[in-house]
């Protein structure tokens, strides 16, 4: 039973949950997966983790910030809280986002028709703590309140909310159970943007109170801007890694390659999303062996931060946003690249050529290109000889939300797998209208507690149903299926909930990138570039 | 009396009219933000905007001009305005109540202005007795199925509101007034047009009365009270987040659809460079920003080679 939860219900005093989900609750799934019994049960919290840290908001835990000794120290957060508040709407300390965030403050008309269009909503089988107004609402009535110092007047005006170092702490978990896929802001009809208030909330605990993720902030922007890469590879492993690939790759596909680096007054610097060197080396290699027939001039580079192009800042804090961008165009300008191309990687798309646009100024404003358009014109130009028989088997497209609905980059991915892959099918709603796989906003990388529970259950399950009915013709185990995801964080996304639901052993679902594909397409390269592999 | 109701009408209308302005202006005049669009963006090439593209599907964009599509902004721009084309996609069950509200006061805008033509035309075209005769069919029309529409739609939507928990525990009291203002103010104004008996002023004559400041009209009590109640509605309009229509051009024009790039705007450059002086105050440590250091600065600091502050 589905308690009625209220705005109100998170400044609840008692140390406990505001619901509980329950399988049977949830969105259902189709074939083979529609028996909520048959589901997974999720793992518990440990009483350690409840006893130790705030967990007082569903049934797990992605922040893991520490309980408060005393009424004093909480009473010190509330304080730190309402500071952050203030910043949170001053021009000095948020311009970057004061606009759009004022705008969704003061005319959300509260009309729920955002609800319909977020994923974990529906999946969560419509629980109102994930409705995408209700933290909103709360940060609204705060907004008021405290920033605008209304009186009575405004509270009946604008409603009421008790601030309490509870529904802070609880606030800090909700500002984690949103994909920032802005699939609510796309149709809200007066143009509010509740998935702007999660990341926003997100700047306010970190910038203010130094609460992040410890997978984005301590293992993500602050390892990579110490050693290069939150893989935690510094230069000359990842040289070394990139070699190993290179090696690999001349022995799989036939063809020399050789990824050169620092090289000044190259054509393209490309810049990958590191996790792929460690986890998908196939598709950094893919990259080379592609560069190589069509003879691009291209170069990684081994400056700081410049070989992996996430920037985790984008999801919780300008400052750490800003400085990862300023380096990678620092890179890129130091080699005097004419420009970058963004490999396989959603959110390093939008942050670099969208996001951080307007703070690169000047000789930093290198031109950004995205390697879906730089690929697709390669292969229009026939610089690269492709026999589409080679993909000769279902190949459904997950378009990650930073390239689609955020930065407009739609068609050159379709123009390929056209062109590639003859038993293409579309996923429906897919480009703009598309959904999130589900670990976008960092948390694919987010396994800390039961997290990924809650990750596959809730935020992946309206994904998991569309791969599913993409597929459900052929679901036949003889038959292999490629889900292409041409991005990282979704690829890791997709890893860990194939795996979850079984739907490799059982259905032959394989998950990869694009290039992998156009690889296999390849005529000049040896057949079988993709194998039907878990990994 | 009379005189004293004809201030109100002008004050308010004042008030509404500096309400409106002091709004668009305290958004219009906040800075630049990051860049934040959403697509589809309906000023792209036409041959994208059925898929939402961008220019960044262009092979070498930067090197290539940028093409506005203003008949493709006003293709969203007008149905979403006139028809509230975004509601009837995604909320159809609203659509029918709001649409009703919202197009009703559109109508009873209309009969405003057509009152006031009216008005002119007796003034200055006595004679045109054809003219007035269409424009008194015209606002006869607008007006009343103005009035019912925004009624019944304002009524609408103040039950569901009630009704429904979804959008009940989201509703703060003001809300609720808000709606009710509109039914008591839209049910006066119509149950004075319907039972007004001589000598209380028809609309056209008011509205001659108000333009010419002619104070020897003798108002009913129920026209008096449709008046006051419906003036000073008018003015507390841009106070609430009901002056929506204002925050909706900013939503769609400078967050939604601005993807202006900034190598393409000189303008846009020198707003970042100011932007880029300021001096931030976050107390978090990584931030390392102290009230002196600007966003430039902090921007070019390494927390994970420095030693930073605990």
């Amino acid at each position: 039973m589905k308690p009625k939860l209220d705005v109100n219900d998170l400044s609840r005093e008692e140390r406990a949950p505001l619901i509980h989900l329950d399988n049977r609750d949830l969105m259902p799934l189709p074939p083979p997966l529609e028996s909520p019994e048959k589901d997974h049960n999720w793992t518990p919290l440990s009483p350690q983790v409840q006893e130790k840290y705030e967990c007082i908001l569903d049934d797990t835990c992605a922040v893991n910030v520490p309980r408060p000794k005393s009424r004093e120290e909480e009473q010190e957060l509330v304080r730190k809280f309402l500071a952050g508040l203030d910043k949170l709407f001053s021009v000095e300390n948020n311009w970057t986002f004061l606009e759009p965030l004022v705008l969704t403050m003061e005319h959300c008309a509260r009309c729920q028709t955002c609800s319909e269009s977020c994923h974990i909503f529906e999946a969560s089988g419509r629980n109102e703590l994930y409705r995408p107004t209700f933290r909103s609402e709360v940060l609204r009535r705060l907004y008021f309140k405290y920033v605008k110092r209304g009186g009575w007047l405004s509270a009946w005006q604008h409603g009421d909310i008790k601030l309490n170092w509870p529904l802070i702490a609880r606030l800090i978990e909700l500002a984690y159970r949103c994909n920032l896929c802005r699939r609510c802001a796309q149709t809200c009809p007066i143009g509010a943007d509740n998935g702007l208030v999660a990341h926003e909330l997100r700047k306010l605990f970190s910038q203010e109170m130094g609460i992040a993720a410890k997978e984005l902030h301590d293992a993500g922007s602050m390892l990579q801007l110490k050693v290069g890469s939150s893989t935690g590879m510094n230069a000359e492993v990842v040289k070394d890694n990139i070699a190993f690939i290179d090696e690999d790759m001349s022995e799989k596909t036939g063809i020399e390659v050789h990824t050169p680096w620092d090289v000044e007054g190259a054509d393209v610097l490309l810049i990958h999303n590191a996790g792929e060197i460690l986890a998908w080396p196939e598709n950094p290699g893919a990259f080379a062996v592609i560069f190589t027939v069509a003879g691009v001039s291209w170069t990684m580079s081994s400056e700081l931060a410049a070989y992996d192009s996430i920037n985790y800042g984008l999801w919780y804090d300008d400052a750490q946003f800003a400085r990862v961008a300023v380096k990678h165009a620092e890179a890129a300008r130091k080699l005097k690249v004419k420009k970058i191309v963004l490999g396989e990687c959603g959110h390093a798309h939008k942050a670099l050529s969208v996001v951080a646009d307007r703070i690169l100024s000047g000789d930093l404003n290198i031109p950004r290109e995205s390697a879906l358009t730089f690929l697709w014109e390669l292969i229009r130009q026939d610089r690269l000889k492709l026999d589409p028989s080679r993909n000769d088997f279902p190949v459904t497209l997950h378009d990650p939300c930073n390239v689609v609905r955020l930065m407009g980059v739609v068609e050159p991915q379709r123009q390929i797998l056209r062109r590639i892959a003859p038993r293409f099918r579309e996923m429906e709603p897919h480009g703009v209208n598309n959904y999130c796989c589900g670990g976008g906003s960092g948390f694919a990388i987010m396994s800390g507690n039961n997290f990924p529970d809650w990750r596959f259950h809730v935020s992946g399950r309206k994904k998991l149903q569309q791969i599913l009915n993409a597929f459900a013709d052929c679901l036949d185990p003889s038959i292999p299926k490629y889900l292409c995801a041409p991005c990282s964080n979704c690829k890791g996304q997709f890893r860990d909930l194939l795996a979850y639901y079984d739907l490799w052993d059982k259905h032959r679902i394989l998950y990869g990138g694009l290039v992998e594909l156009i690889v296999n397409a390849m005529v000049d390269v040896k057949p079988g570039f993709i194998e039907w592999e878990w990994r | 009396m009379t005189a004293a109701l004809y201030l109100l009408i002008y004050a308010c209308a004042l008030v509404f009219l500096a309400g409106c302005v002091a709004r668009a202006l305290s958004y219009a005049r906040m800075p630049l933000h990051l860049r934040w669009e959403l697509y589809p963006v309906p000023h792209e090439e036409p041959e994208r905007v059925p898929h939402g593209g961008s220019y960044f599907e262009e092979p070498e964009w930067w090197a290539k001009p940028l093409h506005f599509n203003l008949l493709g902004e006003l293709k969203v721009m007008i149905p979403e305005m006139l028809f509230l084309k975004a509601l009837w996609e995604f909320n159809r069950p609203l659509w029918f109540r709001s649409f009703a509200f919202h197009f009703g006061l559109y109508l009873l805008i209309a009969t405003a202005v057509l009152l006031a033509i009216a008005a002119m035309v007796c003034w200055l075209a006595p004679a045109s007795a054809a003219v007035l005769a269409a424009l008194h069919s015209l606002y006869k029309v607008t007006g009343l199925l103005g009035a019912v529409l925004a009624l019944a739609g304002a009524a609408a939507l103040l039950v569901r509101r009630v009704r429904d928990r979804t959008l009940r525990i989201y509703t703060a009291p003001g809300d609720l007034m808000n709606l009710a203002w509109f039914i008591a103010a839209l049910g006066l104004l119509l149950a004075a047009h319907l039972t007004r008996t001589a000598p209380a002023p028809s609309t056209l004559e008011l509205v001659r009365g108000l333009l010419s400041f002619d104070t020897g009209l003798e108002l009913s009590t129920l026209q008096v009270a449709a008046v006051i109640l419906s003036a000073l509605l008018v003015a507390y309009i841009p106070w609430t987040h009901m002056s929506h229509f204002i925050g909706k051009y900013f939503t769609y024009h400078s967050v939604r659809w601005d993807d202006l790039p900034a190598a393409k705007a000189r303008q846009l450059q020198r707003k970042i460079a100011q932007y880029l002086s300021y001096r931030p105050t976050w107390s978090a440590a990584h931030v390392m920003a102290d009230g002196r250091r600007s966003w430039a600065e902090i921007a070019m600091l390494n927390p994970a080679r420095q030693e930073v502050k605990k």
